[in-house]
């Protein structure tokens, strides 16, 4: 199997689409259980489900492209190319980790493929993408930022003031909803006033609502909008309805929180991205991808459990970047 | 030699930087036309791509130049109110100061937050005259609280060089402090490195800022019975205690004058700090705001609440008493 990993597809290829979904999905499923053996302490905000967004979105970009991500991150900083042996690696807490083992599940950040971090606090990527994208335009370069934030961030004012600072000075940036109906457990029917597509339009950015469990569709979308940022069209939203397959969080797993029934959860799984995405490849091409990818996954969680965890002496290492020291907390 | 104001001096330290710099620019609300007078000239000089005028958005402009700093720029952000870091403290303690750790050391988050009229303006009332660098010095981010302006200078040119973020408080009831000055002395000054603007021996008053102008007043009117140091840490966070430790191993005795909140507040710090290191000859005293201040309009209830020289008089002679 060594062998497959060589020939990459390409990941705005049918079977590049498909490779980036499946990686996901069975990283994510690795990553639960290693949350049940207790590997992966605080638990994670499992993105099954919602991988054609990363995976879509994530195709449309340049390799020097910028992302900003979530607490549900794990997809995107996947698909934005991190190894997922180092992001495995940070999810339990190794010193091999993409942020040496101080960020975890919700601040993967790997600055050498553009991912400029995933954030804990909904809504607020959405202006450090913005000035990142200026500081890239400054520059005289072509990148394009694009944040990620789910429906729940679409009331956050933070976010709302960004949107107007990327319309207001055209900045390069794709404004990336996945809409996938609930913030925690609130319903997006209980939340949102007017609709998510009609914030981006009252800053006069294109603003458009796709089938977020479609891989392709949003890569369309997504190129189109990436662009036209590219060209110096300006920013863009692009709302992907889509579905959570799994828990807001895994203390649900054993929490039991009641917020949607059986029904709506069978319903919901029946439109799956890598389902979609694998009808369009032979079967003998999807076998192939499978197997590279468990290979693939099998050898990340090697990795991340043979690695070594950080020394607690250095618990503060990189507090600040200039290297000063913080008064020790002990009583001695 | 030319006269040099704390206002001036801080508008000197952004062009030179400006200048010598260029991925250093400024942001904020009116800074084209220099409403504060901070950023005077510098539209003229560097153009519009460097100095931003802002929308009322403070979260939005402070996280945006979070995201500018990752790239390698060196943001200014000029704060007009001191309150307004309330709005965009999730930005600066909960972003910004954070990156570097939480990324394992691949960021750097060179943002330089300048507050020109921190404190009470007298009679700008409640959402006005804070004067909030113990919070951020309790957060850990770096807190820099000029009192001359030299060391205004220095001190906003060593933020702006800096790798991280620092938040920068000029004193409202400092800004119009003048110096007798050669321009070509002006140099950086590092943070965390005191100033004793007055030697003594009976006792060390620590001070930042505009309190530092008061402390050496009290000092001069007390001259023919007791003498003062006045300790100026400049920067409340790093703090350096080792140039306090030296004042007060020399004098023994120690008085903090803080324009802080007495709970938790720089002087609340500095007392804790000498109870566990300091071998004084008599209790520590500090004078503060009270808890919990929120500076009352009228002139004369605005004064009640800020720590004044009577105060700063009747602490000095009361440590002096042991």
């Amino acid at each position: 199997m060594a062998g497959l990993t060589a020939v990459r597809p390409a990941p705005d290829t049918d079977i590049g689409l498909y490779r980036t979904v499946r990686l996901i999905r069975r990283f994510e499923e690795r990553a639960v259980e290693l949350v049940r053996s207790g590997d992966i302490v605080g638990g994670i905000h499992p993105y099954t489900g919602q991988e054609a967004v990363a995976a879509g979105v994530c195709a449309a970009l340049r390799g020097d492209d910028m992302i900003t991500s979530t607490h549900r991150g794990h997809g995107h900083v996947l698909a934005k190319g991190a190894d997922p042996a180092r992001v495995l690696a940070e999810l339990t807490g190794r010193a091999t980790g993409l942020n040496r083992g101080r960020g975890g599940s919700m601040h993967a950040a790997d600055f050498g493929l553009g991912i400029l971090g995933a954030n804990a606090i909904v809504g607020a990527n959405g202006a450090i993408t913005a000035g990142a994208a200026w500081a890239a335009m400054q520059e005289g370069r072509d990148q394009v930022a694009v944040s990620f934030f789910g429906d729940g961030a679409v009331n956050q004012g933070v976010l709302l003031e960004a949107m107007n600072l990327a319309a207001l000075w055209r900045l390069p940036v794709l404004f990336v909803c996945e809409n996938n109906g609930y913030a925690t457990t609130l319903t997006v029917a209980d939340a949102v006033a007017g609709t998510i597509t009609g914030r981006g339009a009252a800053f006069g950015m294109p603003s458009v609502a796709v089938d977020g469990m479609d891989p392709r569709t949003v890569l369309g979308v997504a190129r189109e909008a990436v662009d036209r940022a590219r060209a110096g069209g300006g920013p863009s939203l692009v709302e992907c309805l889509t579905y959570r397959f799994d828990a807001h969080h895994t203390w649900e797993h054993k929490a039991r929180v009641r917020y949607r029934d059986d029904e709506e959860v069978h319903s919901g799984r029946q439109r799956d991205p890598v389902v979609i995405q694998g009808a369009r490849l032979t079967a003998a091409e999807r076998e192939l991808v499978d197997a590279e990818v468990e290979s693939t996954v099998d050898a990340a969680v090697a990795f991340a459990l043979e690695s070594p965890h950080p020394d607690p002496v250095g618990a503060l290492d990189h507090l600040y970047a200039t290297g000063m020291r913080a008064r020790p907390g002990g009583g001695g | 030699m030319p006269w040099l104001s704390y206002q001036k001096a801080l508008n000197r330290a952004l062009g030179d930087e400006m200048a010598r710099d260029p991925a250093v620019f400024v942001l904020g609300e009116d800074v084209r036309v220099a409403v504060s007078n901070v950023t005077a000239g510098l539209l003229k000089r560097f153009g519009p791509d460097r100095v931003l005028d802002t929308p009322l958005s403070e979260q939005a402009f402070t996280g945006f130049a979070t995201g500018a700093a990752l790239l390698g720029r060196r943001p200014v952000i000029e704060f007009q109110i001191p309150a307004l870091l309330y709005l965009a403290f999730e930005q600066i303690v909960n972003q910004a100061h954070k990156f570097s750790l939480m990324t394992g050391g691949q960021a750097r988050v060179p943002v330089t937050y300048l507050v020109p009229g921190s404190g009470s303006k007298t009679g700008w009332a409640g959402q006005h005259s804070d004067h909030p660098y113990a919070l951020f010095a309790h957060a850990g981010v770096k807190t820099v609280v000029p009192a001359t302006p030299e060391d205004a200078y220095g001190l906003l040119v060593t933020a702006i060089r800096d790798d991280d973020p620092v938040v920068v408080f000029a004193p409202a009831a400092a800004l119009g402090v003048r110096v007798d000055v050669d321009f070509d002395a002006l140099a950086p000054v590092p943070l965390g490195v005191g100033r004793v603007h007055r030697h003594g021996e009976d006792v060390t008053v620590v001070a930042v800022g505009h309190l530092v102008h008061d402390a050496l007043a009290v000092a001069e009117e007390l001259a023919g019975e007791v003498s003062v140091e006045v300790f100026d840490p400049r920067t409340a966070y790093p703090f350096d205690w080792d140039g306090l430790a030296a004042s007060v191993a020399r004098t023994g005795r120690l008085v903090v004058v803080d324009d802080s909140n007495r709970m938790c507040g720089l002087a609340a710090e500095v007392l804790a700090t000498a109870a566990e290191r300091f071998d004084l000859l008599a209790p520590p005293v500090r004078v503060t705001r009270p808890d919990g201040a929120v500076v009352p309009f009228a002139l004369a209830l605005d004064h009640a609440v800020q720590p004044d020289r009577m105060q700063l008089t009747a602490a000095i002679q009361k440590v002096l008493k042991h």
